[in-house]
């Protein structure tokens, strides 16, 4: 993809990638890497709350402390980051896929079903994210998949407005005509001319979605609505760490400062992406559905 | 104009009810029986069906769906099944409280976040722009929740312990102190105040950082096109091409995100209000969830849904008002 490369050149969007890329890989090898089991509890009474850097009496030194059960903060954080990305990721993806088919029919369709289309996704739009989320997980059982499913289908509008005004721009240009004069059926047309060219800030805006789907699971996890409890998620480690919070700040302290790294990179990428699709710098439409 | 606002509250209007419609499919939907939870578990097959009855759970769904809707569409909103009180007591308690910390929060968030942006745009390149670009990337990426607990860590507990001096320690629950019924009309509004000082500043430092970072690019953007470049030729004074061509174009766009970061503004309103112990709309909401308590889940979505369809009605007119390609037009 040349419009990766051109992205990493942009100094931002690099150090985010590199910011990106070391969390994922972190959490891939996170059973080699961390230092104990994130599940395991020693002698509890003996080893829970131990400050960061802190060596408990069976010897193990525990860089970022233990929780309320003794169990290793910095393993727990490494096992935590599987779920966070992982939920980031597949949500976004959920989001792509919804977004990218409504945006792209209400284009290529046009009139009526076109005018539809967009006033439901307006309508979508208009609700509380929170208020649907809230409803929908306490009301069914709270499960990864679930988490997944729901922040994907409530977070599909944005992009189903930009994909739509993207295709548009790009179904006004002159090569559209020639490839119709040739002959080229619609169905063809849009999936191999139009597409092509209108997902690249489809896809930045999505990227711009990772780190949002993160903090929200987070957010989920941490009001008791996520990952159920022993599994490690960064929302969850919050919450239990506020419980400690005078005596074990570090608990909440670190998985927050987790979240806060993988926002920051998800934006910097997606800072060095909105310059490199500025408006100005290239030719067609749908420019100004972008902000 | 008046066709304009009349068309935008219809479409609304209608927002709210796909939105109020969609809430009682999906809530008709999970599993769970609130009749269940209302008499407890150790109550017979009877009892149950008794309770059921009573609140109108017998009848098939669409029957349900209309009684409610003709009910609800006439302000009878029913009784909070967990808390046995009139729905419409329960928000008129709630809602206030959550009026006040968003509409403090937005104001912060907009004074602080254009000041900050259109200095940042002004200095550009400066080692102040880089100072705040670096602050307000780190704030922007901060979850509200977390960054409440650290303000909690550092300005309650924190404050308390290294005895920091009074002004500068919070109180990290509640609207008001225990005592707040023996003070002056003075102290209670001082008391009131300190209590809003952390939610507030939860809400309003992320807003803020948000909103400085739009700025800053839209006023950047603004000034890199033709017409600036025009005004300038033509020997205005800089003071006068900033402030009629740049700011005047840039803040437009500021207004649209008014309307769109309005949702966004209550999610962090609901995690805020359960931290801080903010007896709101946000954590009745989560209590009433939890509690299947369908009357008040319904109630709090449609409030949230109209406040949300209001905000962007507002920003849409003041959009007009700032445009004038716009005025007059009944697009």
């Amino acid at each position: 993809m040349s419009g990766l490369r051109t992205l990493l050149r942009d100094r931002r969007a690099a150090a985010g990638f590199l910011v990106l890329a070391c969390c994922g890989t972190l959490a891939l090898l996170a059973p080699l890497v961390a230092p104990a089991d994130p599940l395991a509890q020693q002698d509890v009474l003996a080893t829970r709350y131990l400050a960061p850097l802190a060596e408990s009496p069976a010897g193990v030194r525990h860089w970022l402390g233990t929780d309320a059960f003794g169990r290793d903060v910095l393993s727990r954080l490494l096992y935590g980051a599987r779920i966070s990305l992982a939920v980031g990721l597949l949500s976004v993806a959920v989001s792509l896929l919804v977004g990218m088919a409504v945006g792209v029919l209400a284009a290529a369709l046009g009139g009526v079903a076109e005018r539809t289309l967009m006033a439901a996704t307006d309508a979508a739009l208009a609700m509380p994210r929170i208020v649907l989320l809230l409803a929908l997980i306490t009301l069914w059982e709270p499960s990864l998949a679930l988490v997944v499913l729901v922040l994907g289908f409530t977070g599909w509008m944005p992009l189903a407005r930009l994909a739509r005004a993207e295709v548009k721009g790009v179904l006004g240009r002159p090569f559209v005509d020639a490839a119709r004069a040739s002959g080229v059926g619609r169905g063809r047309l849009v999936w191999r001319h139009v597409l092509p060219n209108a997902t690249t800030s489809v896809m930045v805006a999505a990227a711009l979605g990772v780190g949002n789907a993160i903090m929200l699971e987070a957010g989920l996890s941490f009001l008791g609505l996520g990952i159920p409890a022993p599994a490690p998620s960064w929302g969850n480690m919050i919450a239990s760490g506020r419980e400690a919070l005078v005596n074990a700040p570090w608990i909440a302290t670190f998985p927050g400062l987790a979240v806060v790294v993988t926002v920051i990179a998800t934006s910097l990428i997606a800072d060095g992406a909105r310059d490199m699709l500025d408006p100005r710098t290239r030719e067609g439409g749908g420019a100004g559905a972008v902000s | 104009m008046l066709g304009r606002i009349v068309r935008r509250l219809g479409l609304g209007l209608g927002i709210v009810f796909v939105v109020v419609t969609l809430t009682f499919i999906l809530i008709s939907l999970a599993p769970g029986d609130p009749a269940r939870l209302w008499v407890g578990p150790g109550a017979g097959q009877e009892e149950l069906t008794a309770a059921r009855r009573a609140l109108g759970l017998d009848h098939p769904l669409p029957l349900r769906y209309a009684a409610w809707l003709a009910d609800f569409a006439r302000g009878r909103w029913g009784t909070s099944i967990a808390q046995q009180r009139p729905v419409a007591r329960v928000i008129a308690d709630a809602l206030p409280h959550t009026l006040v910390l968003s509409l403090s929060s937005l104001l912060v968030t907009y004074l602080f976040g254009l000041l900050i942006g259109v200095i940042q745009a002004m200095k550009r390149r400066s080692l102040l722009d880089t100072g705040l670009t670096v602050g307000t990337l780190l704030v922007y990426g901060m979850p509200a929740y977390w960054l409440a607990i650290m303000l909690v860590l550092v300005f309650a507990y924190g404050a308390a312990r290294f005895d920091w001096p009074v002004w500068l320690q919070f109180p990290a629950m509640g609207v008001a102190g225990l005592d707040a019924d023996f003070l002056s009309p003075w102290d209670r509004v001082a008391d009131r105040a300190r209590h809003l000082v952390l939610p507030l500043a939860t809400l309003g430092a992320i807003g803020a950082a948000g909103t400085a970072r739009f700025v800053r690019g839209s006023v950047l953007d603004v000034r890199g096109q033709e017409f600036v470049r025009t005004a300038r030729a033509k020997g205005l004074p800089a003071s006068a091409v900033e402030l009629r061509h740049v700011l005047r174009n840039a803040l437009l766009p500021v207004v649209t995100l008014l309307g769109l970061s309005l949702p966004a503004l209550f999610s962090g309103t609901v995690f805020v209000e359960v931290i801080f112990a903010w007896p709101g709309m946000g954590r009745v909401m989560v209590d009433a969830v939890g509690a299947r308590d369908y009357p008040i889940v319904m109630a709090t979505t449609a409030i949230f849904a109209m406040l949300v369809v209001l905000g962007n009605l507002l920003a849409d007119l003041l959009y007009a008002v700032a445009d004038p390609r716009l005025r007059g037009e009944t697009r």
